[in-house]
């Protein structure tokens, strides 16, 4: 007998293996997400993924097919009525593999398999590409009017849109540069970021009434009872968020990590754990 | 049958079970509730992973 080239077989034999993944096949088709062992739902993806693939194409041959697995003539119908027009725009990976905390009786890790039915999300990259074409495109139309310019501009567009991507990247680094060089020229002469904000002071504590830190070097801020508050040196106090951000500041990990009821979240997470 | 040719000594014994030792697992804190989680896994107190929410995840102390 050949041995098994996917690991052990599921249950103890062909037989019950075939029965287990067309059993939990149903059951993804009917819930869209299911609670497994993982080695089961690593085992499920392919063919779920498989099954899905029939039902977008979508005819009686293919229907048949897919009832030799799912033998549930509902699950079917749900399956190529419902989830296959959902995943039409998607080119594979119609499932998604979530690990979560191991079973208590035996310990065995488990996961969540769970269909992803949600539009085709585009990838920020090309998201930001589009936007360095657009740019460009615009550069272009500037550049037409003032003849000296042209030379520098057009060399400036073709890049963009050649490489649109690396451009993208890399205005982002000259941006991100021009900001720091910004930065550290200012950094010697001792900045003021309007009359909410506060000089670092000497001993690094926080000046009486400004308690949110800012890092001048990130240009982000810091509410007290967040994450990196602790961690952080503050180059500069404000008064509250508000103050920060009208100074240019952004909100260190994003704005729910910082917002106003940031250490007061904690103070939940400590007592739940 | 094999048998052994020798009595095992404590000292071998001892030595062999010297070397069973227990690593520590990594921990990372979660992004969502700042609970202590282990990476690649949905977090057991508030059941997120990568922004979406997990019921399944998410455990009480009993359950372990």
């Amino acid at each position: 007998m050949p041995a098994p080239k996917k690991g052990p077989r599921l249950g103890g034999g062909p037989a019950h293996e075939r029965l287990i993944l067309s059993n939990l096949a149903t059951a993804l088709f009917e819930h869209d997400r299911i609670t497994t062992t993982e080695a089961k739902a690593k085992r499920l993806r392919p063919l779920a993924e498989r099954l899905v693939t029939f039902a977008k194409r979508g005819d009686l041959h293919n229907r048949r097919k897919v009832l030799a697995i799912v033998r549930d003539k509902g699950v079917v119908h749900r399956l190529f009525t419902e989830i296959a027009p959902d995943v039409a725009d998607r080119q594979g990976g119609y499932t998604r593999i979530t690990k979560i905390a191991p079973r208590k009786g035996d310990n065995a890790p488990m996961a969540v398999i769970e269909l992803v039915r949600e539009p085709v999300a585009k990838k920020a990259v090309v998201t930001q590409a589009e936007g360095a074409t657009r740019r460009a495109a615009k550069d272009e139309a500037k550049a037409a009017a003032p003849a000296e310019t042209v030379e520098v501009n057009e060399t400036a567009s073709e890049d963009a849109t050649e490489a649109a991507m690396v451009s993208a990247g890399a205005d982002d680094v000259a941006q991100t540069d021009d900001a720091a060089g910004a930065g550290a020229d200012e950094t010697a002469e001792e900045r003021d970021f309007g009359p909410d904000s506060h000089p670092a002071t000497e001993d690094g504590a926080a000046p009486e009434g400004f308690d949110v830190k800012g890092n001048a070097d990130s240009m982000k801020y810091h509410v007290p009872g967040s994450r990196w508050y602790d961690n952080t040196t503050a180059e500069v106090w404000f008064r509250s968020a508000e103050a920060a951000e009208a100074a240019g500041f952004e909100p260190a990990g994003g704005a729910a990590a910082q917002g106003a009821d940031a250490g007061v979240e904690l103070g939940q997470a400590d007592d739940d754990s | 049958m094999a048998v052994p040719k020798r009595k095992m000594s404590r000292s071998n014994t001892r030595h062999r079970r010297s070397q069973w030792k227990a690593a520590p697992i990594a921990l990372t804190t979660c992004p969502q509730c700042q609970a202590v989680a282990t990476p690649h896994q949905a977090c057991p107190s508030c059941g997120t992973y990568g922004g979406r929410h997990y019921a399944a995840a998410e455990r009480t102390e009993h359950q372990g």
